[in-house]
């Protein structure tokens, strides 16, 4: 029970504060090696027969790398040719404690069984921890700590020669005093650079390597290009002061010489600082997170309205940028002049990998090239590469490893290729990639929970719900729809009211709180639909089949069914969890012929006929409350159904039945708000659209003013009653633009935990509470939601995680972080596929 | 800006321990001849001394005497120099009467004090050295105390603080781990009939968990039963060994 293990203090001071802690040596830590017989591990990630062919090594070996290696070759490391790896835990907390991403990534790494990395907890092992010296540094101990466990696994190993071909191990470092030590005491070692050029199969794996600062000043010339970037002391002092502020670099889409740094005052102000000219953007990325300097009034300006790429071959670092600079001030009028600034310093770094398409040099032999991004915002990337040849009109990636102050571009390296730039897939993969979209097959894990097929109704879950097959219940959905999640119903009851239900998928059913299917869902957050595809937030099995609500199937549901009477009052509503059978499913136009067609009477007409009459009213009802109808100009894409290529464009158009169902949905998810609201008030997961702060209707106002029309924006109804009577003869599509307008005025709706919150109202729609709760098959937010309405109701069990507002906080966070960029995606998709229309 | 790692995917915590694994415990009996008994002992880096005199007449007021049992009476304090900084109060503030209260109802539970109706038992504890789980110290320290000074006790009285970190309950506390964010709590056990004599917790945990954590406490204190009963032993054995020569 008790290892009771010799041990050592270890005092660690802090301030003025003395910490002290026990350290438990242990002698139970095994090496994770298959060639091992005397360790008693259960199980072993490292191989026997570890070979890669290699010319430093010619025999088996494992790798242990040092934490800078881990960091900056990471990409490297990914590969799967590197395999038998040794992770220390010395450098897993470093790592840890420098890069969140990169831990991330290297988690991921340890994870996958085919690699074959094994951590090693070698600060708890009776015979490799070492006690930091007086006198030696944080670092140097750790470098210390990675030699004498990478010493004591090659003593280790030795012992097993004889049927392992001499098996060892090799350290990887690029500092040159640890190699130097290393190498004194016995220990093979190579700077990875060496080592990775050593694999003889493997020749593409050098394109990979970031570049280390050796290498940085072979490409670079002397001169000094930008100013030095003050350190992280100087800034934080100076933020303090307020000399400096602290903001989000946001380079501009159009003019690569221009950028704005977004700085959130205190509370909801928050200010923009305009940057003009190389010299001011001072290698700052999109998205990092900067310091920037005022510059004085007189020398503010305004923002240029040019439009300016970096094109055409690379341009040498002596270039000055002289005459394109001298357009930009040429342009800045008197008048609006904005807070200008410049970049002193760079907090935080926000790099990613970029898709784009390499730029050859002109120079025939030259292996470093111009890596052109697809995001505009993003400076062209300086990489070394010697298939430029094979990577000419492919799209591919590259990371950025770093800026020096000599260099006009950053220096990147090469990641891996996507396909052929303007093949359909590459260019799909280009659009998921660059927002962030996860996209890839679900894997094994995941698939694992979804229901044995052939599925059937239980009788066990026959007895849990009501039987609701005998009611006449229907879906409306647009053309070619198979993940169907709602169905409606109405009926005329005996005392003259009406019943109305809205019965969603019960997707909970399925999907079980906490196993890989959940957190899978949880983390795509939304299905994407891109042009003709969809990528699914959940396996098609249960998207297209099981919780698609299709016509003449039992299915699952989720039921909210109100009473009303005839003028659309609710009288009463309840909640249960169902079974029902659809009798039909509709588009909207078919919906919409039986409604008009006098000649039909069936059960299913006279239930949309009474559907339709109430969404009527209730739609008066909500519009005389202020919420607001905004177009805005959807489109679909005609797919020829041969080459699955966009044939034709179409605007969507509305029909009633479509605010039908809209309606119906709406007031589900308002009744749902309301219930979970009040049974959970600390952690209903809600939506709300905050109401735009008034600056933001300026374009609005402005187009508006040109054609002498008034726009109100002092409240929703203000807004949506003088959007009704603004027309102008002769100009039939001016009110669309003044609502396609009025939509980009709008904040952003987002999901909050109602106990982290206190303002839920949802403006757009005029109503204080709102929620998501009718497609839980292609949003995430629905599972919670509905989740949380089962335990309310008392049909499922809760679970920890569900009543947790912090954990429901960082859940609602991401899923509007993936709404906002499958949004993002789904508008570049119109776009791109837009152009090659409109050329023929 | 990253917290600290509670619990590595290899499963070592901080100080290189399993999630189950007790802390080091150390424990002398009988370490001051005065008192009708005594007992230092240490887990980990948190120590503690336990004196105990008595059963003795009533005391003070003798209003607060019981006819068909003994008074137990409980004073826990923390020695000024137990933590890292320096303590203003070693006793009498709220969080010492709290703990001398829970100290008190413990030991009710376990002392067999209906052998002594109208007397008293005084139970005086010490943290020397605070390192998290001041509680559960506490009462295996005065456990070991109240066998020293020969009071009847149904069972030893173990105690010990458990915790919850991703799913896994860990065993005994430290403070890196107390404070650390972890919802934690504190048992005391009669190991031999698994009757709970206390349970105590301030954090808020989901009720489905709380099963699995009591059932981790109570592992745990069994174990820590399996190191006093040792202990107790070979006190004994040198005892024993003293006398009969
Ligand atoms: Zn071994």
């Amino acid at each position: 029970m008790l290892k009771s293990k010799t041990f050592v203090k270890k005092t660690r001071s802090g301030g003025v504060m003395k910490i002290v802690r026990e350290h438990y040596l242990r002698d139970d830590i095994w090496c994770g090696s298959e060639a091992c017989t005397e360790c008693k591990q259960e199980s072993t990630e490292l191989l026997k027969d570890a070979c890669i062919e290699s010319n430093l090594c010619s025999f088996p070996h494992y790798l242990v790398p040092d934490t800078n290696v881990v960091l900056h070759q990471i990409d490297v490391l990914e590969d799967p040719v590197i395999r038998n790896v040794i992770i220390l835990q010395t450098v897993l907390q470093e790592v840890r404690h420098r890069s969140a991403p990169v831990y991330k990534r290297l988690k991921d790494i340890i994870h996958e069984k085919e690699k074959h990395f094994y951590t090693f907890t070698n600060e708890h092992h009776r015979d490799t921890f070492i006690e930091r010296e007086p006198g030696e540094t944080a670092n140097d101990r750790n470098d210390r700590a990675i030699r004498v466990a990478a010493k004591w696994y090659s003593q280790h190993l030795k012992k097993f020669e004889a049927d392992t071909d001499g098996l060892c191990v090799v350290l990887l470092t690029n500092d040159q005093g640890n190699k130097q030590k290393a190498e004194e005491s016995g220990l093979l070692v190579y700077r990875f650079e060496e080592y990775i050029k050593s694999l003889i199969a493997n020749p593409e794996l050098v394109d990979r390597l970031a570049l280390s600062n050796n290498d940085k000043n072979e490409i670079t010339s002397s001169k000094v290009l930008f100013p030095e970037h003050l350190p992280l002391s100087r800034i934080q002092s100076g933020i303090k002061s307020g000399s400096f502020l602290q903001g989000t670099f946001r380079a501009s889409r159009d003019n690569y010489l221009e950028a704005t740094v977004f700085v959130q005052g205190e509370g909801e102000d928050s200010t923009e600082v305009l940057i003009q000219g190389l010299q001011n953007l001072n290698r700052a990325v999109h998205q990092d997170v900067v310091a920037v300097q005022l510059l004085p009034r007189n020398q503010w300006v305004a923002p240029s309205s040019v439009v300016l790429q970096d094109e055409g071959a690379a341009k040498d670092d002596a270039v000055e940028e002289g005459e394109e600079e001298k357009a930009l001030k040429i342009s800045a009028a008197e008048a609006a002049r904005k807070p200008t600034g410049k970049v002193v310093g760079v907090i935080k770094r926000n790099w990613r990998p970029f898709c784009g398409m390499l730029n050859i040099s002109q120079i025939k032999e030259s292996t470093r090239h111009l890596f052109t991004p697809a995001d505009r915002r993003i400076p062209r990337i300086r990489i070394e590469t010697r298939q430029a040849s094979t990577l000419a009109g492919q799209r591919i990636m590259v990371a950025i490893d770093g800026w020096p102050k000599s260099s006009r571009y950053p220096n990147g390296h090469f990641v891996r290729s996507l396909g052929g730039a303007g093949e359909k897939d590459t260019e799909q993969e280009v659009l998921l990639l660059e927002h962030d979209v996860p996209h890839q097959a679900f894997s094994q894990a995941v698939l694992s929970f979804l229901p044995k097929m052939p599925w059937a109704i239980t009788p066990e879950d026959m007895a849990k719900r009501e039987d609701l097959r005998h009611l006449t219940v229907c879906s409306v959905d647009p053309p070619g729809c198979t993940d169907i999640d709602d169905a409606l119903h109405c009926r005329e009851l005996e005392n003259g009211n009406l019943e109305v239900g809205v019965h969603i998928a019960d997707v909970t059913h399925f999907i079980r709180p906490g196993n890989a299917l959940d957190k899978e869902a949880a983390n795509r957050g939304t299905t994407v639909y891109l042009c003709g595809k969809r990528i699914d937030m959940v396996p098609e099995l249960l998207s297209s089949n099981l919780c698609s609500l299709r016509s003449n199937v039992e299915r699952l549901a989720f039921s909210c069914i109100w009473e009303m009477n005839q003028k659309a009052e609710i009288l009463k509503t309840r909640f249960t969890k169902s079974v029902i059978n659809s009798k039909a499913s509709l588009t909207y136009a078919e919906a919409q012929m039986r409604i008009d067609d006098v000649t039909k009477n069936d059960e299913t007409t006279k239930s949309l006929r009474g559907l339709n009459k109430l969404a009527k009213i209730l739609k008066r009802g909500r519009i005389e409350k202020g919420a607001l109808t905004l177009s805005s100009l959807e489109v679909r894409f005609h797919i020829d159904s041969e080459t699955h290529d966009p044939i034709d464009l179409q605007t969507k158009e509305l029909m009633e039945t479509n605010s039908m169902v809209e309606e119906f949905m709406l007031l589900a998810n308002i009744s749902v708000a309301q219930k979970i609201y009040d049974e959970f008030p600390e952690c209903a997961m809600l939506r709300k659209h905050p109401a735009p702060p008034p600056s933001n209707y300026d374009i609005l106002l402005k187009a508006a003013k040109s054609k002498d029309v008034e726009i109100h924006t002092d409240s929703a109804k203000a807004l949506a009653d003088s959007l009704d009577v603004a027309k102008v003869d002769g100009f039939p599509y001016f009110n669309t633009l003044l609502r396609i307008l009025a939509t980009r005025c709008m904040m952003q709706a987002v999901y909050f935990c109602s106990g982290m919150d206190s303002d839920f109202h949802h403006y757009g729609l005029a109503s204080p509470i709102y929620t998501h709760f009718t497609s839980p098959i292609r949003r995430s937010a629905d599972i919670i939601v509905h989740r949380l309405l089962a335990v309310a109701i008392g049909a499922d069990s809760t679970y920890p995680d569900l009543m947790d507002k912090h954990k429901q906080s960082a859940l609602s966070n991401n899923l509007n972080y993936r709404h906002k960029m499958s949004q993002y995606g789904q508008t570049q998709a119109v776009g791109s596929q837009q152009q090659p229309q409109l050329q023929t | 800006m990253a917290g600290l790692e509670l619990l590595s995917d290899q499963g070592y915590r901080l100080d290189g321990r399993k999630a189950t694994e007790l802390r080091k415990v150390q424990a002398r009996m009988g370490v001051f001849a005065q008192a009708d008994g005594s007992a230092y002992l240490e887990q980990g880096n948190t120590k503690a001394l336990a004196v105990v005199y008595g059963p003795h007449e009533m005391r003070g007021s003798r209003s607060r005497t019981l006819h068909d049992r003994a008074v137990i009476n409980c004073q826990y304090s923390m020695a000024t120099f137990s933590t890292a900084e320096r303590k203003r109060r070693p006793h009498g503030d709220r969080k010492s009467t709290e703990m001398s209260l829970h100290l008190k109802q413990t030991f009710e539970a376990a002392v067999m004090t209906q052998l002594y109706p109208r007397s008293q038992i005084d139970i005086y504890v010490k943290i020397l050295q605070s390192d998290g789980g001041n509680y559960s110290v506490c009462v295996n320290a005065a456990t070991l105390a109240v066998i020293d000074a020969g009071i009847p006790m149904r069972d030893y009285v173990c105690a010990c603080t458990v915790g919850f970190v991703d799913e896994t309950p860990l065993a005994d506390l430290c403070y890196a781990e107390e404070s650390g964010g972890v919802s934690s709590l504190a048992l005391a056990l009669l190991p031999r009939g698994g009757q709970i004599a206390l349970l105590q917790m301030d954090a808020r945990l989901h009720q489905d968990h709380l099963e699995t954590l009591i059932e981790a406490a109570m592992t745990a204190c069994k174990g820590v039963s399996k190191v006093l009963d040792q202990v107790v032993r070979q006190h004994l054995e040198e005892v024993s060994m003293l006398t009969g020569e």
